[in-house]
């Protein structure tokens, strides 16, 4: 094994780890190495993670219990019909995982995670517990500057707690490493489009999903490495077809699902499950007298697409199919999470899209827990074959 | 109980108005009257009103056709179109009600929009709803305006300014497109005075039901007591006249010391008074009001009643600042309050209302509502050591009304509140 092989299998089993480490272990330790540096937890999907960097924190992605705890206290705070992901939250924060996270913030995406800001705040977890509400305008002059006082809100919270002030400078700074570290991700998607056998999608989602609980200078020389090994010829092509996954932008598709698309004949050349590290689509002005607002026109220019954002001047549709086109995708696999209203609501739309454009696409349902894939593989198989056996082979 | 219902004037005056309005939308081709699809949490009535064009309220359609026993069947449409399941069944009602022609709960033609105003207020399920809706009627104009939610419990000025200029560049711009009129200022201030004084009446109508025996179902009655504010007449001169009769005949009824009016005729002795939460089934209305005032049970206050303004909190629509008005009542109303506000605004209810008991309906397609209502019943259990129910049902889907389920649990819930009743009797002190 060569020095590059193992270095990479590292990263790979360190991110492996931290992925899914409930506990926090690593964000805890980054907390524990300097005084005042705080933790701020966020829910799914987007936060720019840049802004808590810059004042001394870490901000520290929350995705959910998955398929790694067992929901004892959880299901006595949701009705069997909400989505599963806020149980595994509620079990977690009961349970004292999030004791050193300093702040929670709940970006808007449903009513599901707005009302659970109110339940954290009633269980008074945290210092505070922010709902953070992304504007549906897109207009810098009026849901820009909304959004950034909304962002100047989360700033006096994290103040209060450590005393730093956000400085000019510092947030540039940080600004620039979030820029390399999208940037990064997104050259690995890019390879992957062409060769998806060189990083799995189970490895390359652990390697994204570590990205949110480490701090991105860590992560960055994780990736520059991942990249160095995978822009060479590694790995062995197998006959499979290419596909997206959309829908997974929340509660988190078990890794067994994941792995059961692949083994269903299928390479994963891109997908939402972790969005919110690429969420922006384009670098950040790093170099800006005003960075908060080059963070609040990002987001009104340059945010990409989701069930979460209003959409009527930019079908998601047309950009989902877009980005089937780009990745040279052979169909779309709709993978939603159980009585998730956002991305079930969408699903006629968006499959209306699909069927205008010849696009091929199957649609599964799944839960964070979900521990049987029989079906699912079955379904993808069945989907896969088809593909193969009625449409041009896959070249690549 | 049953008697023959003698329907009073200001029943009439509801149904005359509702009546009009359904039939001056299934004659705009002629009157050439614009029309308005929108929202009833936040729903910007006044302004609608201001630019002469006429409200349709798609929440309402699916309500209605619950109670028609329509709202199955086009569920079903919808799901084999893929609307999923797990989903709010109001949208897919909707859209099985466009599929079969868009023949509204009268009968008549609901004409298609010209304007999809949403102004969605405290549910994510509307923006998606009315993205589905730009989908099936392409190219009809469309105005955004999002209401920021009370996440830390109160409107900042930054909230109102981003409100205020949506109205201003997007919304007003686009309703003066549509309408071919240009805004009036003037008009808009005299309807919100309107609002102002049935919101008055209103106010007080809910809150008769603090009398002992109580003259109204704050919750099966209520419903209906809503109707005018919610389904676009709010601002105007017939929607305070229906108010002011409304209260009259209250007030009678306080005066005889009668108890609510119900379908089967008025019921006869309180025996518990109950603060729900949460929307009620429409698709077995009737049967669902009956398990509750066959025993006596009347509902003295609810929050559902309140997802069109929670005016009992002080909110009045304001003609000297029209448009900050307009937005604080996007703010304000029942769905944009958080959770922390939502349990306060029950809690006062249940001891101001001195209710014997608080119960969660809640709905299978509703996230806005039943997402956080396990936690709110603990916390307000402990708060106040008030007996706590729970039931569950869906809005218009009838699948989903389980007379048994329902009737056990709420039996259950009697007999609790029966033996508390008898006990806390045996407390009180004989002087
Ligand atoms: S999975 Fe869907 S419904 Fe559940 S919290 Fe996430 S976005 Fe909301
Ligand atoms: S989810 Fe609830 S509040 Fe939202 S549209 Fe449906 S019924 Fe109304």
């Amino acid at each position: 094994m060569s020095d590059k092989t193992k270095n990479i299998d590292q990263i790979l089993s360190f991110c492996k780890e931290a992925a899914f480490d409930l506990q926090f272990t690593e964000a805890a330790k980054c907390k524990a190495a300097e005084e005042n540096r705080v933790l701020i937890g966020y829910m799914p999907i987007y936060f720019p993670r840049e802004l808590v960097h810059a004042m001394n924190g870490l901000a520290v992605g929350i995705m959910g219990s998955g398929d790694r705890k067992q929901i004892v206290k959880g299901d006595a705070y949701y009705q069997s019909y909400i989505c599963h992901m806020p149980r595994g939250l509620i079990e977690m924060a009961l349970d004292g995982h999030f004791d050193e996270m300093d702040g929670f913030l709940f970006p808007s995406i449903c009513d599901v995670i707005r009302n659970l800001s109110g339940m954290f705040q009633i269980l008074g977890k945290g210092k505070f517990a922010k709902y953070l509400d992304y504007p549906q305008d897109f207009n810098r002059e009026t849901g820009g500057v909304f959004y950034r006082n909304e962002l100047k809100i989360i700033i006096d919270h994290i103040t209060k707690i450590n005393g730093v002030k956000l400085d000019k400078d510092r947030l540039n700074e940080s600004i620039k490493l979030q820029n390399l570290n999208r940037r990064m991700l997104n050259e690995i998607y890019d390879i992957r489009q062409q060769f998806p056998w060189r990083l799995s999608a189970v490895e390359l989602y652990h390697l994204q999903r570590a990205g949110i609980v480490i701090p991105v200078e860590q992560h960055n020389n994780m990736l520059h490495d991942v990249l160095d090994y995978i822009r060479e010829d590694v790995g062995t092509p197998m006959d499979k077809i290419k596909v997206v996954v959309s829908g997974s932008f929340c509660e988190q598709p078990p890794i067994g699902l994941i792995r059961s698309i692949e083994q269903a004949g299928c390479y994963i050349v891109d997908d939402d499950f972790l969005i919110g590290s690429r969420w922006i689509e384009g670098q950040i002005d790093d170099q800006s007298d005003d960075p908060l607002t080059a963070l609040a026109n990002a987001y009104v220019d340059m945010s990409t697409f989701s069930s979460s954002v209003y959409d009527v001047n930019n079908h998601k549709g047309i950009r989902l199919a877009a980005l089937a086109k780009k990745r040279k995708a052979d169909g779309i696999i709709f993978a939603a999470p159980s009585f998730c209203d956002p991305a079930l609501l969408d699903r006629p739309i968006l499959q209306k899209d699909c069927e205008e454009r010849d696009i091929r696409y199957i649609s599964i349902k799944f839960s964070e827990n979900t521990g049987q894939f029989k079906v699912i593989k079955e379904q993808v198989g069945a989907f896969s074959d088809s593909i193969k056996l009625w449409d041009e082979p896959v070249t690549v | 109980m049953a008697q023959e219902v003698t329907k009073e004037k200001s029943m009439l005056l509801q149904k005359k108005m509702i009546g009009g309005l359904f039939d001056e939308l299934a004659h705009v081709k002629e009157s050439g009257k614009k029309v308005v699809y929108t929202f009833v949490p936040g729903n910007l009535s006044e302004l609608i009103r201001a630019f002469d064009m006429l409200p349709v309220y798609p929440e309402i359609n699916a309500l209605q056709s619950g109670m028609k026993k329509r709202s199955g069947g086009f569920i079903k449409e919808a799901e084999k179109l893929g609307h999923s399941e797990d989903v709010c069944t109001y949208v897919k009602c909707d859209v099985g009600m466009f599929l079969n022609g868009n023949k509204g709960p009268a009968d008549t033609q609901i004409p298609p929009p010209d304007l999809l105003l949403l102004s969605y207020t405290g549910c994510f399920t509307f923006m998606k709803w009315f993205e589905t809706l730009d989908r099936i009627y392409p190219g009809v104009e469309v105005a955004m305006l999002h209401t920021p939610y009370q996440e830390d419990g109160k409107i900042t000025p930054e909230m109102r300014a981003y409100m205020v200029k949506q109205l201003k560049e997007e919304v007003i711009p686009k309703m003066e497109k549509v309408s071919g009129k240009k805004f009036d200022e003037a008009k808009l201030k005299e309807n919100l005075q309107h609002s102002a004084d049935a919101e008055d009446y209103l106010v007080q109508i809910f809150e008769s039901a603090k009398h002992k025996p109580s003259p109204i179902d704050g919750y099966f009655a209520g419903v209906y007591y809503i109707g005018p504010v919610n389904i676009g007449f709010r601002g105007t001169p017939e929607a305070t006249e229906y108010y002011k009769q409304l209260l009259i005949e209250i007030k009678e009824r306080i005066r005889l010391g009668k108890g609510p009016v119900t379908p089967e005729g008025e019921m006869k002795k309180e025996r518990f008074r109950l603060v729900v939460e949460g929307p009620p089934n429409w698709t077995n209305f009737r049967e669902f009001w009956k398990m509750f005032y066959d025993l006596g049970v009347v509902i003295v206050a609810s929050s559902y009643t309140k997802v069109g303004g929670v005016f009992d909190l002080g909110f009045r629509h304001n003609p000297e600042k029209p448009l900050e008005s307009l937005s604080d009542y996007c703010m304000t109303v029942y769905t944009n309050h958080n959770l922390p506000q939502r349990i306060d605004l029950l809690s006062k209810y249940i001891k101001e209302y001195q209710a014997d008991g608080f119960l969660v309906n809640s709905i299978k397609s509703c996230n806005s509502f039943s997402a956080g209502q396990l936690m709110m019943m603990r916390t307000l259990e402990e708060r106040l050591e008030v007996p706590v129910g729970f039931i569950e049902s869906d809005l218009v889907d009838p699948r989903y009304f389980s007379f048994s389920n329902i009737k056990n649990r709420l039996d259950s819930f009697f007999q609790m509140l029966e033996q508390r009743k008898i006990i806390l009797n045996q407390k009180t002190p004989v002087a």
